[in-house]
């Protein structure tokens, strides 16, 4: 055994900060945060035409000869300076499953086209009455010569308003069980009958609401099989739940709590840290906090030995998000009455960084499986208890 | 990284299953009650050279690593087996790399059980030391000074045991009884014991975590049978979310357990790496005990309730499990001073 998590692109980080340093506009990340809308297409069009986006992508695609581990430390220290990539991260995620299930046409058009950056691909499973139950979805479409009719509505079509086009759950046939009649496709997004309406969340986030009346495609916009959408949502999903980076990037929030506690002191003078429950707390966080980085790497070591970390991505992430969530709301107890303090008031302890983390963690639990699915999903195949959930 | 571990240890792991699936079966354990000491089974155990193994060769051991014993130790806490193996260990390991070769004389074949005390002395005594009542050797601090005190071999158990929620072999040791030797003092007799008591946290947070997943096992399968309302219970929702939940903890128990047994085999003040923002291994082995603690307890807590009326009752195993899983830790004091402790260990002042 080896717990070294050696960080790979050690030798890369140096470079990606220069690079950030030169390019990376100061005021991105607070437009981002302002708009919460967590994709820039300044950076996007930058990042593409230096071929960053293409890096390590196979080169008749589109792929670049640029250095994919610079890439990916690029990517990172972008993460590190506040900014978000959901556009290029989405769009990644449907590439490599067009990749897996597109025709060579599509992985010609569609690839080429994003890592160019002209491409932005956006997810559309989720629907007003459908969340984790993905196969539920009612969104029809309906077959029309070489053409497919589309009508229905999504939800948390993140980035929407940004993108060039939405990748699609369809329900194609309701003669069989539900799991059967599922078609995806990829649907341009500036076409008639589209229409984009702006969500807000409480951590900030504009999300957007889709509809689609009579939205006309042709079939060659169909990804995988006609009714054969539930296996491409197989491979996408996959895609989905294999994680991101645990790298740190300066303190964590709970050591800059502890920090903050060490020389913050009560109104009967004490200091914060010497409180035996504040202690308790942090303590408990440290742990949570290495239980879940030690899970989330048994996933990536699953995932680098050639196996679909399934069972356990699923028990990593549901760990990770409840755990988060816990850490949010101490860590705002610990801060006491100013802790409730946004940014905007000028004076939040730790620049509102806690409750903006609160915020923002809620969805957590709910997005990517919500923890209850990832409960079946351990019980079912881990523990070999019987399915609760009806099959259709 | 690479969590898998290596042929030899795969092979001490399976060796140990079954040396503790056919010693300590639950009839011995029940049998040991209520002291919680089978003589057999602790000479049978020193046979099998897992007392020494972990002390360097030339102190008569075999130089094995942490996580070997750490894989003992899981297997020890599967079968609640009744000997004390974390204490014994941790006394062992503190003589030899205390120099203190006489004294280890006669422990590596079981015929002197060492332990050590969790608490300094108070009242011209050792308060409730673990093994106390059958152990011939005690190390104990005292802030100051780090010293042995040995008793003449003679019938286990020495002194009247006291009987408590986890049958274990507890019993105070007064300060003179047995022959006195000085190990060490001052900040050298601080490491020391402080390592002692790494050891020891280390080897309980595996023998709880082999506990909990024994506790795991008896609740599943006992969902699986247990029918109401026509169905078996391991079909209600209430029931599979908690399961998943004792899981998925137990999972990175067992991980943290794994990693704070390598952080102790590999540590060396030149290569930490303050960058990856990896715990150093005091701190791990804090971390590994506080977690083993918590999700034993709560895995015997719920599997015992999912138990029904039968959870209650001396028949089923459940309770033997539940019991420990309270009592083991609590060897050290309130786990709530272990949690002020490791604060200050994993935000260190800058």
């Amino acid at each position: 055994m080896d717990f070294k998590d050696v960080d790979k692109l050690a030798e890369y980080r140096q470079q990606a900060r220069e690079w950030v340093e030169r390019h990376v506009e100061e005021d991105w990340a607070e437009q981002q945060r302002v708009s919460g809308s967590y994709h820039t297409p300044e950076l996007h069009a930058l990042l593409a035409e230096q071929g960053w986006l293409g890096a390590g992508w196979p080169a008749e695609y589109g792929g670049t000869d640029n250095d994919p581990d610079l890439a990916a430390a690029l990517f990172e220290e972008i993460d590190t300076a506040g900014l978000h990539l959901d556009g290029w991260i989405t769009t990644t995620m449907i590439c490599r499953t067009i990749l897996h299930a597109g025709t060579e046409e599509q992985k010609r058009a569609i690839v080429g086209g994003a890592l160019r950056g002209k491409v932005l691909i956006v997810l559309g499973y989720t629907e007003p009455d459908s969340g984790s139950d993905v196969a539920a979805a009612k969104t029809r479409a309906e077959r029309d010569g070489q053409e497919w009719l589309i009508n229905g509505q999504k939800m948390f079509t993140s980035t929407a308003h940004m993108a060039t086009h939405v990748f699609m759950l369809t329900r194609s046939n309701t003669e069989v069980p539900k799991h059967k009649g599922l078609t995806t496709f990829l649907v341009p997004l500036d076409g008639p009958g589209v229409e984009i309406r702006a969500i807000h969340t409480l951590g900030g986030q504009r999300t957007n609401g889709t509809f689609y009346s009579d939205v006309r495609v042709p079939d060659s916009a169909r990804i995988g099989p006609v009714d054969g959408g539930w296996g491409v949502m197989h491979v996408a999903l996959v895609f989905e739940r294999s994680g991101a980076s645990g790298r740190r990037s300066g303190p964590t929030l709970a050591e800059r709590v502890a920090h903050w506690a060490r020389q913050a002191r009560r109104d009967d003078g004490t200091r914060v840290y010497d409180d035996p429950t504040v202690k308790e707390r942090l303590a408990r966080i440290a742990i949570e906090a290495e239980v879940s980085r030690l899970l989330g790497m048994r996933t990536a070591w699953v995932a680098a030995s050639g196996a679909l970390p399934g069972t356990e991505g699923s028990a990593a992430k549901l760990f990770s998000a409840e755990s988060a969530q816990r850490q949010h709301w101490d860590l705002l107890d610990i801060l006491g009455a100013e802790a409730v303090l946004r940014r905007e008031a000028g004076d939040a302890p730790l620049d509102a960084a806690v409750d903006e983390a609160f915020r923002r963690g809620v969805v957590g639990t709910i997005y990517g499986g919500s923890t209850e699915i990832m409960r079946e999903i351990v019980a079912e195949r881990v523990l070999g208890l019987p399915r609760v959930r009806a099959r259709s | 990284m690479d969590l898998s571990l290596s042929e030899d240890q795969l092979a001490v792991q399976a060796a140990f299953a079954e040396f503790f699936d056919k010693e300590a079966t639950v009839e011995r354990v029940r049998a040991a009650e209520p002291l919680g000491f089978d003589p057999d089974l602790w000479a049978r155990l020193a046979g099998t050279g897992a007392i020494a193994m972990g002390w360097p060769e030339d102190a008569g051991g075999d130089g094995a690593s942490h996580l070997d014993l750490v894989l003992v130790a899981e297997q020890y806490g599967r079968r609640i087996a009744p000997v004390p193996f974390p204490e014994s260990v941790a006394a062992g390991c503190l003589l030899a790399r205390a120099g203190a070769t006489g004294l280890l004389e006669n422990i590596a074949d079981g015929r002197t059980l060492p332990t050590i005390a969790l608490s300094p002395p108070a009242g011209g005594k050792l308060r409730l030391v673990p093994a106390g009542a059958v152990a011939e050797l005690v190390v104990a601090f005292d802030g100051e000074n780090l010293f042995a005190l040995r008793r003449p071999p003679g019938q286990r158990p020495h002194v009247p045991p006291s009987p408590n929620l986890g049958s274990s072999p507890l019993a105070d040791w007064p300060l003179d009884d047995g022959e006195r030797t000085e190990l060490a003092s001052g900040p050298r007799a601080v490491q020391l014991y402080a390592d002692a008591v790494a050891d020891w946290k280390l080897l309980t947070a595996a023998a709880l975590g082999g506990l909990r997943a024994t506790a795991l096992e008896l609740g599943v399968s006992y969902v699986k049978a247990r029918k109401a309302f026509g169905v078996i219970i391991g079909s209600f929702q209430a029931v599979q979310h908690r399961l998943a939940d004792l899981v998925v903890a137990g999972d990175g128990a067992q991980l943290l357990t794994y990693e704070a047994a390598w952080a102790r085999d590999t540590a060396h003040p030149d290569t930490a790496q303050p960058d990856t923002g990896q715990p150093d291994a005091a701190a791990l082995a804090s971390m590994a005990f506080l977690f083993n603690a918590d999700c034993a307890f709560r895995t015997a807590r719920e599997c015992l309730q999912f138990h029904g009326g039968y959870g209650v009752t001396l028949e089923y195993d459940i309770q033997l499990y539940f019991r420990r899983a309270k009592a083991w830790p609590l060897a050290l004091g309130d786990p709530r001073r272990e949690y002020q402790r490791l604060a200050d260990l994993a935000y260190p002042e800058e």
